[in-house]
This record gives C-alpha cells, sequence and structure tokens, in this order.
C-alpha cells in the first residue's frame, strides 16, 4: 500500500535530523498560521495561486528562491562548520549526514535558488521590457512554476520523511545506481530534478516565443534591452540543454527502478555516458544562469553611471558566442576520464575561447562607466563587486581549462573555489543586483539603501574570506566532499572559510532587515512615477507596480533605450485619445494543481507507491485535457476600466513631477541630448 | 553647520579629499597584505601542487604558472580600471568629463576583443603542446623501462599489485626514486580518482575499464595519495602513503619485507579484501592470484555483481 514508506522514514535516530525535519515542518505551518491570521486565504489563494500574471508568477518565483536560499545557506554552513572542526576528529556530523548536505546544497543552489531567481527575474522584467502584455503562453507559465515549486517541495520532504541523496548535486552512477545506493535519497533527487527539469524546458520555450513573436511594434531584435537579449539566449540553452538532463535522469531512473544497466558497473553499463549526458546539459546550464545575470548588470551599469551602455553590438555578438561555444566544452568537467591528449585539447582550447566573449563584456562595462556619473546604489555596488570578483574566477577557470593543471585541481578545493567564484559574484550578486533595481517596479517602493549597502558589504568579504582559502586548499591537495581530514595544515584555512560564510550570513539578515525595513517605511519610499532610477529600457515606462495589462496602449519603439528615447522626445508620458479593451488571461488553478499532482507522482515514485503515481499522472493528464477544451480562458478590461486605472495614474504622476532621482547628490542629467542643457 | 568663508571651505574639502583618499590606500594595503597572508604564512608555498617532487608536477606548476602571469594582461587593466573609473567616474565629481551618448569606439573595440583573443592564442598553443607532452598515459622516459603496478580502487582503500614481483599492498604504494613509474588503474566498485599530489595526477577508475598514469619521483620522500571522487562513508579516509626509496636496493630490500607476509592474495582472499571496510591498515601479500587486475576488469565486462551488500536500515542507520 505505501511501497518502502514506513515509520522508519521519519528521522527520529538522530538529533540533527529531526531538528531538520522539525524545523521544516515548522516552517509551513508558520506560512499557513500567518496566512490565516492575517485572514489573507481569498488573496492567497484567488489573486496569487491562481494568477496567469507574469508579474504574480516572477514575483512567486522569486520569493521560492529566496526561501531556498535560505534552506541552501543553512547547509553551507553546516559543512564550513564541519569541515571547520572536523581536522584529525569526525567533527559533529557523521558521514552519511554530511554527504546528503552538500548534495542538498548544490541541488538547491542550482535548481531551487538560482533557477527560480533567474525565472522570476525573466518573468517579470522581459515582458515588459519589450513592451508586451504577458508572455507567449500564460498557462504554461504557470505549469512551469508549480512544477519548479513540487521540485523543491520533494526536496524540502526528504528532511522529514525519509534521506535525501548523498551522491552529490551531479548524481554520479556507479555510486547513485539501485546497486551501491538501494534508499529513496536518490530517487528524491532525481524526480525533484526531473520534475523541475520539465518545468525549465517549457519555461525556456515560453520564453523563447516572447521574445520572438511579442514585441511591440518597432521593438526590432537589435533594439532589445541587453537583459532581454540575454534572455532570448539563456532560453534558447534552456531548449537544447535540459532534455539532455530530462535524458540522463530518466535512464538512471530506469536503472534504478527496472534494474536496466545504462549506468552500470556491469553488464555492459557505462557510468561515463551519464556524465557526458549530465554536463552537455550541465555546462549549458551555467550560461543559462549567468547570462540573465549578465543582462542585469549591463542594465544597472548603464542606469547608474548616467551613460549610454558601451558596445551593444559588442554585448549582443558576445553573448550569442557564449551561447554557441557552451556547447562545445562540457568534457571539461572530466578532463581526468583518460581521453586522448587530442581530445583533451580541443576541449581545453574551447574552454579558454570562451574567455574572449566574456573578457570584451567585462571591458564593455567598464567602458560604460568610462565619462560616467556613477551613482552608488546597492544595485550599482552589487555590480561592481562583481566586475573585480568575477575576473579572479575567471583566472582560476582558464587555469582548469589547461588539462594538465586540471591533471593536479579537479575534485580539489581548488574547483569548488572557482565554480562559487562565478557563480556568487556572477550569478547571485546579478540576480541580488536586478531583485533592488527592480523591486519598486514590482511593488510600487524602493528597497533601504542603507541596509542593501550593508548586505552588499557582507556578501563581498564573506564572499573574499569563504572563498579564496579554498583556492589556498585546493594547490594544498584538499579534495572537496571530506567529511573529516587529518592533515592539520588544512584548519587553519577552513577555520577562516567558516569565518567566511559567518559573515555571509550577516549578508543574508541584512537582505531580511532591508526587506523588513522597507515594508515598515514604504510610504516614505514611495516609486510614484515608474522610473524611479532615471530608467532606459520600457519596464520603467510602465508605473510601479504595472497595472494588470502593462501598457494601456502599447508603445511605439524607435530606439535602443526605448524609454529614455522617448522621454528625451517628451513623449514618455502622453495621454492616449482614447483607450481599448485589453484582453488578459483569466486566473485558473489547473497550474497549481499540475504542480501538486506533479508532487504526488514524484513522492509516488520515490517511496515506490505506484498506485499514488499513476492515480497523479491520471490526474494531470486529466486536467490538461480539460483544460484544452476550455475556451473561455480571456478576460476582457473594458476600456472604461482601463480609463480608470490610467486616470489615477497621470493624477498620480502630476504629484511627482521630478525625476525621483534629481535629489541624488551624483545626478547628471534629465533624459535630454548632450550639450543642449 | 555656520557659513565658513569660502577659503576655509575648500580647505575642508580639500581635507576631506585627502581623508578619503588616506581611507583607501590603507584599504588597498590591508587587502595586499591579506593576500599575502593567504598565499605565504598559511605555507601554500610548501603544499605538494606548488612545491612539486617530480617532473611530471613541475611541469604542471610551470604551466600554471606562464598562464597565470600572461592572463595578468587582462586582469591587471581591470583591477586598475575599475579603481580608477569608480573614483574619478563617481557622480559627485563634477571635474570628471562626462559623455552620456559615448556608446561606441571602434579602436577600442578591436583592443577588447584583439587583447583577449591574443592571449587565448598564445595560451591554446601551449595547451596543446602541453597536454600532449603531459598526457598521463605517455611514459615518462621511454628510454627507461618503467616499473609496472596496478592499483584497484575498492571501498574504501587502495590494492597495489606489483605483477613483475608477483606481491600485492594494500594503502601503501612503494617505488624507487628516480624510475618512471606505470600505474594501470582500475576500479572494483564506484568511480574513482587516482592521485599522489606531490607527483602529479589525476586519472579516474572505473570498473571494467583500465586507465593509465606514468610518474616519476626525482628525490626520495614520502607522499599522500587517495581517491578524491567521492564514493561513500569511508571516502574521507581512502588514502595511502607513497614512499619514493632512495635506491633501488631499499626497494628490493621493502619487496624481500613483503614476500616474507604469510598472506597471500588468491581469489578467495581477494573476496574477502574487497568488501566494503574503512580505515584499513597497510597489509602486505607475499603472493597474487596470476592476472588478478585483469580479471577484475573482466568481472565486470562479463557481468558481475557488486561486492557491496545492499544497504540495509542498519547500515543507513550507521551512516
Amino acid at each position: 500500500m505505501f511501497g518502502r514508506l514506513t515509520i522508519e522514514a521519519f528521522p527520529f535516530y538522530s538529533a540533527i535530523a529531526a531538528t531538520g525535519a522539525a524545523i521544516t515542518v515548522l516552517g509551513a505551518v508558520s506560512v499557513i498560521a500567518v496566512i490565516t491570521y492575517f485572514r489573507a486565504w481569498r488573496l492567497v489563494l484567488f489573486d496569487w495561486i491562481s494568477s496567469l500574471d507574469h508579474k504574480k508568477i516572477g514575483i512567486m518565483y522569486v520569493m521560492l528562491a529566496l526561501v531556498m536560499l535560505m534552506r541552501g545557506f543553512i547547509d553551507a554552513a553546516m559543512m564550513r562548520s564541519q569541515q571547520a572542526i572536523a581536522s584529525g576528529n569526525d567533527g559533529y556530523l557523521p558521514p552519511g549526514h554530511f554527504d546528503q548536505i552538500f548534495s542538498s546544497h548544490g541541488t538547491i543552489m542550482i535548481f531551487f535558488m538560482a533557477m527560480p531567481f533567474l525565472s522570476g527575474l525573466i518573468n517579470h522584467i522581459m515582458p515588459q521590457q519589450i513592451g508586451a502584455r504577458d508572455v507567449a503562453f500564460p498557462f504554461m507559465n504557470a505549469i512551469s512554476l508549480w512544477l519548479t515549486a513540487a521540485g523543491a517541495g520533494l526536496v524540502l520532504i526528504s528532511l522529514a520523511i525519509g534521506k535525501f541523496s548523498t551522491a552529490g548535486w551531479s548524481g554520479y552512477p556507479p555510486y547513485s545506481g539501485a546497486e551501491y545506493n538501494p534508499g529513496v535519497g536518490v530517487d528524491y533527487w532525481l524526480w525533484a530534478v526531473l520534475i523541475a527539469g520539465v518545468g525549465s524546458t517549457m519555461s525556456g520555450i515560453n520564453f523563447l516565443v516572447t521574445i520572438l513573436k511579442c514585441r511591440a511594434p518597432g521593438m526590432h531584435l537589435f533594439r532589445m534591452p541587453l537583459f532581454t537579449w540575454t534572455v532570448l539566449v539563456t532560453s534558447i540553452l534552456m531548449i537544447f540543454a535540459f532534455p539532455a538532463l530530462t535524458v540522463a535522469c530518466g535512464l538512471l531512473a530506469l536503472d534504478r527502478i527496472f534494474g536496466m544497466h545504462f549506468f552500470t558497473n556491469a553488464m555492459g553499463g557505462n557510468m561515463m555516458h551519464y556524465i557526458n549526458l549530465f554536463w552537455l546539459w550541465g555546462h549549458p546550464e551555467v550560461y543559462i544562469l549567468i547570462l540573465p545575470a549578465f543582462g542585469v548588470f549591463s542594465e544597472v551599469v548603464a542606469t547608474f553611471s548616467q551613460k549610454r551602455l558601451f558596445g551593444y553590438i559588442s554585448l549582443v555578438l558576445a553573448t550569442m558566442a557564449i551561447g554557441i561555444l557552451s556547447f562545445s566544452v562540457w568534457l571539461h568537467h572530466f578532463f581526468t576520464m583518460g581521453a586522448s591528449a587530442d581530445v583533451n585539447s580541443f576541449f581545453g582550447i574551447m574552454t579558454t575561447i570562451i574567455a574572449v566573449p566574456t573578457g570584451v563584456k567585462v571591458f564593455d562595462w567598464l567602458l560604460t562607466m568610462y565619462r560616467g556619473r556613477i551613482i552608488f546604489k546597492p544595485p550599482m555596488l552589487y555590480t561592481l563587486g562583481f566586475l573585480v570578483t568575477f575576473v579572479i574566477g575567471g583566472l582560476s577557470g582558464v587555469l582548469l581549462a589547461l588539462p594538465p593543471v586540471d591533471y593536479t585541481m579537479h575534485n580539489t578545493t581548488f574547483l569548488v573555489a572557482h565554480f562559487h567564484n562565478m557563480i556568487i559574484p556572477g550569478v547571485l550578486f546579478g540576480y541580488l543586483a536586478g531583485y533592488m533595481f527592480w523591486f519598486p517596479k514590482a511593488f510600487g517602493f524602493k528597497l533601504n539603501e542603507k541596509w542593501g549597502t550593508r548586505s552588499f558589504w557582507c556578501w563581498i568579504v564573506g564572499f573574499y574570506l569563504a572563498f579564496m582559502p579554498l583556492y589556498v586548499l585546493g594547490l594544498m591537495g584538499m579534495p572537496r566532499r571530506m567529511e573529516h581530514y587529518d592533515i592539520p595544515a588544512w584548519q587553519p584555512h577552513l577555520i577562516v572559510a567558516a569565518i567566511g560564510a559567518f559573515i555571509i550570513l550577516l549578508g543574508i539578515i541584512c537582505l531580511g532587515i532591508q526587506l523588513a525595513v522597507s515594508i515598515r517605511d514604504r510610504e516614505q519610499a514611495r516609486d510614484l512615477t515608474g522610473d524611479p532610477w532615471n530608467g532606459r529600457s520600457l519596464e520603467w515606462a510602465t508605473s510601479s507596480p504595472p497595472a494588470p495589462y502593462n501598457f494601456a496602449i502599447l508603445p511605439h519603439v524607435q530606439s535602443i533605450d526605448a524609454f529614455w528615447d522617448m522621454k528625451h522626445r517628451g513623449v514618455a508620458y502622453q495621454r492616449p485619445d482614447r483607450y481599448v479593451d485589453i484582453f488578459l488571461p483569466k486566473n485558473t488553478f489547473v497550474g497549481a494543481f499540475i504542480g501538486g499532482a506533479g508532487f504526488v507522482f514524484g513522492f509516488g515514485m520515490v517511496w515506490y507507491i505506484w498506485w499514488l503515481a499513476i492515480l497523479a499522472l491520471a490526474a494531470i493528464a486529466l486536467a490538461i485535457i480539460v483544460r484544452a477544451f476550455d475556451d473561455d480562458t480571456d478576460t476582457i478590461i473594458p476600456a472604461s476600466k482601463v480609463k480608470e486605472i490610467e486616470d489615477a495614474r497621470f493624477a498620480q504622476l502630476a504629484k511627482a513631477p521630478r525625476n525621483e532621482l534629481a535629489d541624488d547628490p551624483g545626478f547628471a542629467a534629465e533624459a535630454v541630448p548632450e550639450g543642449s542643457s | 553647520m555656520p557659513m565658513l568663508p569660502a577659503r576655509d571651505r575648500e580647505f575642508e574639502s580639500q581635507g576631506l579629499i585627502v581623508r578619503q583618499a588616506l581611507a583607501y590606500r590603507l584599504q588597498m594595503v590591508a587587502a595586499a597584505s591579506c593576500l599575502m597572508l593567504l598565499t605565504t604564512d598559511c605555507g601554500a608555498l610548501a603544499d605538494p601542487v606548488l612545491d612539486p617532487k617530480g617532473p611530471i608536477a613541475l611541469a604542471q606548476r610551470q604551466l600554471l604558472f606562464d598562464a597565470v602571469a600572461i592572463m595578468m594582461i587582462v586582469i591587471i587593466p581591470v583591477f586598475i580600471m575599475a579603481a580608477l573609473f569608480i573614483w574619478r567616474y563617481r557622480g559627485t565629481n563634477r571635474n570628471a568629463r562626462y559623455t552620456p551618448n559615448l556608446a561606441y569606439y571602434w579602436p577600442a573595440e578591436i583592443l577588447i576583443w584583439g587583447v583577449p583573443a591574443g592571449i587565448i592564442l598564445w595560451l591554446s598553443f601551449h595547451l596543446w603542446d602541453g597536454t600532449h607532452k603531459l598526457d598521463p598515459y605517455k611514459a615518462v622516459d621511454p628510454s627507461v623501462a618503467p616499473l609496472q603496478v596496478e592499483a584497484v580502487a575498492q571501498d574504501w582503500k587502495w590494492l597495489f599489485i606489483y605483477p613483475e614481483q608477483n606481491i600485492a599492498v594494500v594503502n601503501e604504494l612503494v617505488f624507487p626514486s628516480g624510475r618512471p613509474l606505470a600505474i594501470r588503474i582500475t576500479s572494483d566498485t564506484v568511480m574513482n580518482s587516482f592521485i599522489i599530489p606531490g607527483l602529479g595526477g589525476q586519472i579516474y577508475a572505473m570498473a571494467g575499464m583500465q586507465t593509465k598514469l606514468h610518474l616519476l619521483a626525482d628525490e626520495p620522500g614520502e607522499f599522500w595519495g587517495r581517491n578524491v571522487q567521492y564514493s561513500g562513508r569511508g571516502f574521507a579516509d581512502q588514502q595511502f602513503r607513497a614512499i619514493a626509496t632512495s635506491t633501488g636496493d631499499d626497494f628490493d630490500a621493502w619487496i624481500a619485507k613483503v614476500k616474507t607476509s604469510l598472506d597471500t592474495l588468491d581469489a578467495t582472499t581477494y573476496e574477502q579484501l574487497a568488501k566494503p571496510s574503512v580505515k584499513v591498515p597497510v597489509t602486505y601479500y607475499s603472493a597474487v592470484e596470476p592476472n588478478l587486475f585483469d580479471k577484475i576488469i573482466a568481472k565486470w565486462r562479463d557481468g558481475g555483481t557488486a561486492h557491496h551488500a545492499p544497504m540495509t536500515a542498519e547500515a543507513e542507520q550507521a551512516n
């Protein structure tokens, strides 16, 4: 009846595991309690969970990402503290627990922190940047969100029921095969990744079609803001790369459930097939994560340097080049497999070539600052921190691309330091910059700058302290994933790294305080114009927060930096003669239902509760069929209602006649041509 | 603040700039000394990768240094430009030139594409060259007959078979310095990765397959080697001592010592040994079943099963 699920699945065997489970359960209960306390169920259900509005879906994605960031960070802090003390002793975590923690840390940070953060920012901003009213497939968008949430739910519930994988975030067979890992841990990982991966593939399709088909009149490809360009390339990568992951994990699932031999040691299986497929997704995935962050940096650096982005064409070409090259380097993740020198050289050289377009981008951002007037708001601080720190990661990346160097560094903490050096300053700083940059757009008030600045300093100092020692340790030969060690010379570095992790914790706390303080003081920080930073691209042409339809009248784009150009021509805030009815997707619970059924399906597959899995699959199929026959999926906002909303907006604009950035001591100029002011 | 005469105000602002500049310099000094501390004080220079004991590791290090040096051509300008532009073009500095529409300048474009491309071109030649020279499958010195060793990764220990001497050792690898070492590597469990950081490496160990690694220790010494590919609960302790003896005679003496062991490694004792175990002490076997290494590979090729008893609830509990 319940497959493998017995009473022993509950973590009463270990105090630490039981505490983790209790915190997870308490977290869920307190969310429910808070919603009940504020009597917000109607709002949560009918305005949010059932919403197909790309902006609300985007916000929910980011909320999921921030929650998972917390969970992933707790894992990191536990690892750092374990390694700081486990010199010549066993520390406080037994191997079976430590291994689950490094596996869930990586899985969460990549699949359930970075991916949702990315999808959230894209969802909220990209349609506005191209002057669209929603994404191309709003219903599929909701399915993507809820499937991602279902995967995250599986990872979270593994804390309370059963165990998580010990095979690392990359789940290499044969260790992750049934022969060596018969428990449910790998299955939790597998189905979380598979279910969320389907969501990501659909997100990629959605974003690509949106950009290609839903641009406002005049928004030629080469007038798109750079963030949208990076989203375009990222969504192409998603569409091509994620199926490789789905296939790899699917075959591994067949190995595990049906005793097949794709990746086993025996019967003709070959683990390297998995590793090839995994990194055929895995390397493009790195660029899926980082390209939109590059897009954010491009927007932020131009806006806060109060200057046009330098080398727009160069940046677009570099983005495309990175996108193409990202599919030709996957073998550098396993130079040590024993391939011939020719093969290793080829992939090594392809990898170093990626440094060229990446370097071009760094110089273009620097040259954007050249002869600008830089305003040091928190998003800009994160961007500057990124610029300086990222090149160090680039250097170590090129070193690892040299096969002979990789032979000594592979699987050491040097590698760990390298990819955190790319992903924290590159990806996470980008997303945090985007979060602070676009928060006023999403919620109508600005985030507190003081706490934003503090969070930046904690993050960057913490980052250097936490990861520079890992470079050194890597040179000293320390392998990654060591639960304990008996070389005392490593310990001082690991203690410094643990201190770094603690300072990063302060950074996360600052982010929390920033949010709380900003909500408290929101009346003083209202963004009345919808353009708090004297922005350049079309998302700043909408009100903050935007009306459900974003643009009452679709904008006509005449140049790069479309909104800046409109302000310059004096047409940014023109009131149209008349409004028309606007069609928007109607709310529906089918998306959330499919996500919920996906979660139940995953849970059934993990515990071998076959009837439950089949039932959940049937429910998904039924929901899709029912939805397909529903012809009444749109709702109309009548022109009179549009006029009402817009009139209120113009009344608000009239109260805020000045540029919101004009009070800043570094403010340079309104959007007027050079020399004419 | 009371209104100051214009001249005083100017002095005050100058004082502010001086103070800011001073603070900035102090920050730089602090950053530099942190870096020094990280790289020198804590003994990074005495570590295996930066202080190699064999020609392979030495050549690997040289490539590392060369690459770092050439990359500085782009890295240093980034640091300088970042510091300079942040300071010079801060919004409050009204003396700096402001050209809000500067978005393209072709010489800059050529430079930012050309210089990194040139560096990568230079690096590519060295990469190709280095990868071929340091191919782990290539004999270190074709004119010298290397010492043949076969390494088998097990849960969670290393078995070294010396086919020419007909002996086997667990968790200890002894060889004469000055004579190349040719290691054939496989796994009798999950994927492992073999490395001796002081000498070079690493290469994966995979069941049903063999990989090769050629090493050489220039001088006698004791090194550590281990599995660096995560392989389960005994992973952290899956390490061995690698000893390069000073002379061939010392090596022969060690062989003779192993030969005195009462244990031999035949099919039965091997099966016992291959079962999962942690922190296995150094064990000597005075004789080895013929072609054991090839039989281990063939076993997986022809089917085969794991030595792993399926993890029971108790075993998982013990984790």
